[in-house]
């Protein structure tokens, strides 16, 4: 048997107070322990907004020399009349990202279904961990590759399809003798946005409801056949957000653009010349620590036109996963 | 050591749905009173607003009165945080913190209130306690292992005797064998007739044989169908309630009729 | 109605009209074989690359009418899927070998104790190294991290304890994931305009890389944090509280505890995630080739940027600079992989016992 419980009063705790339910000096000591942190916290949630705001500020104020300034003074102190100069920068961003796109996505559903409905379970796992291992790769590191690399290998390519693919528009021009062209910078690109999409791609794979798969391979499907009747419908708006977070992350990247290809100012849609049309972030990231005056405010300026670009794609990527989340009833 | 409690006229809403009506019910010290009824009949929010651990949940409120010997829980000026310190609860599952060790555990309510005691005093508390939760003996040689090593018997043990080292009046018990398993529940329920001697003890339970065995008194909830509130339908000496109800519904659902 | 008609079978046992299992490796044998003679007819030295597209295509090809033939058109279309979607990952796997490759072979000869002591100070080129960009590297990213931390976890406390549901909370979830695709040059940009505007233009130094990276970070640390914290069952805030137990101190002495591995873990990938990032602070921190321990007053140089520069600013001998670039890419892959690696483990070695 047990003895029970001698019963004395916690007098030593400081603040255990009296014994009844009123709250005493301690108790509101304590209350402003709890109201403190939760203000702290509320404080740290507020301060991102009060960030994101600034970004948008500051972009917008240092920018806003160039947006206003007459076309005379910045064909003289800047790079030239504002719209014009960023058009063809714009195009290339827009134009190198979605080359880049065009070859991850179908790359990244593939490795996503590889490792969700092919690999055997025991090592998917870590095939997911050797995706990731691209995304800790720096961008400096694969502008590096690209441009010492990936472009010595390509270029005979290049060569070759300008030579008997030219009637195709993409492949013609003058091929370039590097290999450092719009084509390699998107490939590099495409490396880059491989694991964010892969690994999107994976996660709504495996929501997929399992029920149905089963229900389709117990009705005699294949493999395939399960995938195109139980996963994939059910994927696509998740899909859909992940080739979106790819965009713009392939919108947004600087420096494999910058180190791998030698941009102008030409809008054009041939992809294997030396004459490309450069991105925004590889613009400013090239021009900005030479930059001055009025020449350093319309290099904000694009960086503002870049923000915006990536916002909207990414609130439109968000959107669609959180309308994916409402009506699919996951979370 | 062990106070009463008076509910009157007990209406608990979650936002706008009320989920219990018109409770009144007297909560006699040093006696067991069990709560029964089919799933979803308010009794576990009701048994939560006798500590207002149901304020943890959003948009619950309470109408009404709950007098712990007299003092209004929800008077102006009562702190619940306060409240909990004299109402202890015991959960569904077991739960003791898993970054802590037993010891830890068993003087968690102490530490994390920031009293400071001597360590002969803690070694004191945690062996009563212990005792009290009839652990000691079991875990004594290991006192600084983990607590999620034990049993889910001997962690749901361990779970009161970290609620009785607070010294509470009152321990509220939320069907605490449900997730055990038949030897660990005997254990537990040989515990709570002799936590009685000193507390007064509210127990929610399904099973109903449970609440014969253990209980003093048993008060019976009913819902008249989904999205109704919880009502109590009738309360007395278990005995009573389990041998001639003075209540058709009552009888019904004790025989197994229905629930 | 007329009735469904099945495909016959050719034979009563489950294994009749099946490739036999070693048909896919010889196939790719083969394919590889047939590519390479191709692939010799058409160039001097056979390239590795047209070799296995050549092989590739032609097993595909081989395959699917073999497939076909034997086992029917659903099942070839089957076997094609499988062989696309395992291609797609090898694929993948290329760009990765050869990344990691090419830094280990041509940035091993370098990464000697010249490279980690010596700065470019007076170097013209051969010799010099990168110390001043590891330690420049170290200072911003940890005063980045010293920013980012308490803010990201409050956030995340917030998020997971106090707002859930509510209209701030949602706002401010919806605007992290926002500021998670940020272009890392815009917040260069912005680090670079708050510093112009508060210090007159032109002002670039350390602390203004810090708050480039701060706002590349903090989202990846709020989502991180955020998620773990709702990993930390309800019971044991609910055992807390009923313990009479104020709400901040459960948060800090039970939730944090019970999340720590996974929480230390998410804020070294945080780490690992921005210490690579190289536009926002060749903007905000800008270049210089001398050691500079003061965050608030000159350039700093950052290991990345050290790399972008040595290989885009190359002296007339371009060779020791390319070498240098190699040398620092290889270091900030190491430091980024060891990160990694060691936030896996701590996730993993430190994760809290559950159950029995």
């Amino acid at each position: 048997m047990t003895r029970p419980v001698t019963h004395e009063t916690v007098t030593e705790s400081g603040d255990q107070g009296g014994p009844g339910v009123q709250a005493t000096a301690a108790d509101d000591k304590r209350r402003v322990g709890d109201s403190v942190f939760r203000l702290l916290a509320t404080g740290s949630g507020l301060t991102i907004l009060v960030i994101l705001a600034l970004v948008a500020a500051f972009l917008v104020i240092q920018g806003s020399p160039a947006l206003l300034a007459p076309a005379e003074t910045l064909k003289t102190q800047g790079y030239g009349e504002f719209a014009a100069w960023v058009a063809p920068f714009a195009f290339g961003t827009v134009w190198a990202a979605i080359l880049a796109l065009a070859m991850a996505v179908p790359v990244a559903i593939g490795i996503a279904l590889f490792i969700s409905h092919y690999a055997p379970r025991a090592i998917a796992q870590p095939l997911g961990y050797v995706i990731d291992l691209l995304a800790a790769v720096p961008s400096v590191v694969f502008g590096l590759w690209g441009t010492s690399v990936l472009a010595v290998a390509t270029q005979p390519l290049y060569l070759w399809l300008n030579t008997h693919l030219s009637w195709i528009p993409f492949f013609g021009g003058q091929a370039s003798g590097t290999g450092r062209t719009i084509l390699t910078a998107a490939v590099v690109l495409a490396v880059m946005v491989l694991p964010i999409t892969t690994s999107m791609c994976r996660e709504v794979f495996l929501q997929a409801p399992r029920l149905h798969e089963e229900a389709a391979l117990a009705l005699g499907a294949t493999r395939w056949e399960m995938i195109r009747m139980a996963v994939l419908p059910f994927a696509r708006p998740g899909i859909v957000a992940a080739v979106m977070l790819g965009l713009g992350r392939a919108l947004g990247e600087t420096m494999a653009v910058a180190m791998v290809m030698s941009g102008g100012r030409n809008i054009t849609f041939q992809v294997l010349t030396s004459n490309n049309p450069n991105t925004i972030a590889a613009t400013i990231a090239q021009n900005f620590p030479e930059a001055f005056g009025l020449k350093t405010n319309q290099l904000v300026a694009a960086g503002l036109i870049l923000f915006l670009i990536t916002l909207v794609v990414n609130m439109l990527a968000r959107w669609i996963v959180a309308r994916r989340a409402e009506y699919s009833g996951a979370n | 050591m062990s106070k009463r409690i008076d509910v009157t006229d007990l209406n608990v809403y979650y936002g706008k749905f009320r989920a219990v009506e018109d409770v009144t019910m007297t909560i006699e010290p040093k006696s067991v009173t069990a709560f029964i009824g089919p799933s979803g009949c308010g009794k576990s929010t009701l048994l939560r607003t006798l500590n207002r651990m149901h304020e943890v949940i959003n948009g619950a409120t309470v109408e009404g009165e709950v007098l712990l010997d007299g003092e209004n829980l929800y008077g102006p000026g009562v702190d619940p945080v306060r409240v909990r310190r004299q109402i202890g609860m015991v959960f569904q599952r077991p739960n003791p913190f898993p970054t802590m060790s037993i010891k830890e555990n068993v003087l968690a309510g102490i530490t994390l209130n920031n009293a400071r005691l001597p360590a002969a005093r803690k070694d004191e508390i945690v062996e009563n306690s212990l005792r009290g939760a009839n652990l000691w003996e079991e875990v004594k040689n290991r006192l600084d292992l983990p607590g999620s090593g034990l049993s889910g018997g001997q962690q749901q043990r361990l779970c009161i005797a970290r609620a009785i080292a607070m010294e509470p009046e009152v321990l509220l018990m939320d069907e605490p064998c449900s997730a055990l398993d038949p030897i660990s529940t005997l254990a537990i329920e040989d515990l709570i007739g002799q936590l009685k001697n000193t507390y007064t003890i509210v127990i929610v339970t399904h099973n109903m044989q449970q609440a014969a065995r253990v209980s003093d008194t048993t008060a019976f909830f009913n819902i008249a169908g989904t999205g109704a509130p919880g009502k109590l339908i009738e309360m007395g000496d278990t005995d009573k309630i389990f041998s001639t109800p003075d209540l058709k519904v009552t009888e019904d659902y004790i025989s197994g009729r229905f629930g | 109605m007329s009735a469904v008609t099945l495909r016959p079978l050719r034979s009563d046992t489950l294994t009749a009209g099946r490739l036999p299992r070693w048909s896919v490796p010889v196939a790719i044998v083969g394919s590889l074989l047939i590519g390479y003679l191709i692939a010799d007819g058409l160039q001097e030295s056979p390239n590795l690359a047209l070799v296995a597209g050549l092989g590739f295509v032609l097993f595909l090809v081989t395959m699917e009418v073999a497939t076909r033939l034997v086992e029917g058109r659903r099942q070839a279309s089957d076997r094609r899927a499988t062989h696309l979607v395992t291609a797609a990952f090898v694929l993948a796997l290329v760009p990765l070998g050869s990344v990691l490759w090419e830094a280990i072979s041509q940035g091993i000869g370098r990464l000697d104790a010249t490279f980690f002591s010596y700065s470019m100070r007076n170097v013209v080129g051969a010799g010099g190294g990168a110390a001043h960009a590891i330690t420049g590297t170290l200072w911003i990213t940890g005063l980045a991290a010293l920013i980012s931390v308490p803010i990201g976890l409050m956030t995340a406390i917030y998020l997971a304890e106090y707002g859930s549901g509510n209209r701030t909370a949602k706002a401010i979830t919806f605007f992290v994931d926002v500021m998670t695709g940020i272009p890392s040059i815009v917040a260069g940009l912005f680090a670079y305009s708050l510093m112009a505007m508060i210090f007159g233009p032109g002002s670039v130094f350390g602390f203004s890389g810090s708050i480039a990276l701060s706002v590349l970070m903090i989202p990846v640390v709020v989502r991180s944090c955020e998620e773990l914290l709702r990993l930390v069952p309800n019971e044991l805030r609910e055992a807390a509280y009923a313990l009479g137990v104020p709400k901040w101190i459960t948060i800090v002495r039970i939730v944090l505890p019970t999340a720590i591995s996974g929480l230390v873990s998410g804020i070294i990938l945080a780490i690992a995630r921005v210490i690579g990032e190289t536009a926002p602070l060749m903007i905000a921190a800008g270049f210089t080739a001398s050691l500079n321990n003061n965050l608030l007053d000159n350039p700093m140089m950052t290991l990345p940027v050290f790399v972008y520069d040595s290989y885009a600013h190359p002296g007339s001998d371009v060779t020791p600079y390319l070498d240098r670039a190699w040398a620092g890419a290889l270091t900030l892959i190491l430091i980024v992989m060891l990160l990694n690696l060691i936030g896996r483990l701590v996730a993993r070695r430190f994760a809290p016992k559950t159950g029995r």
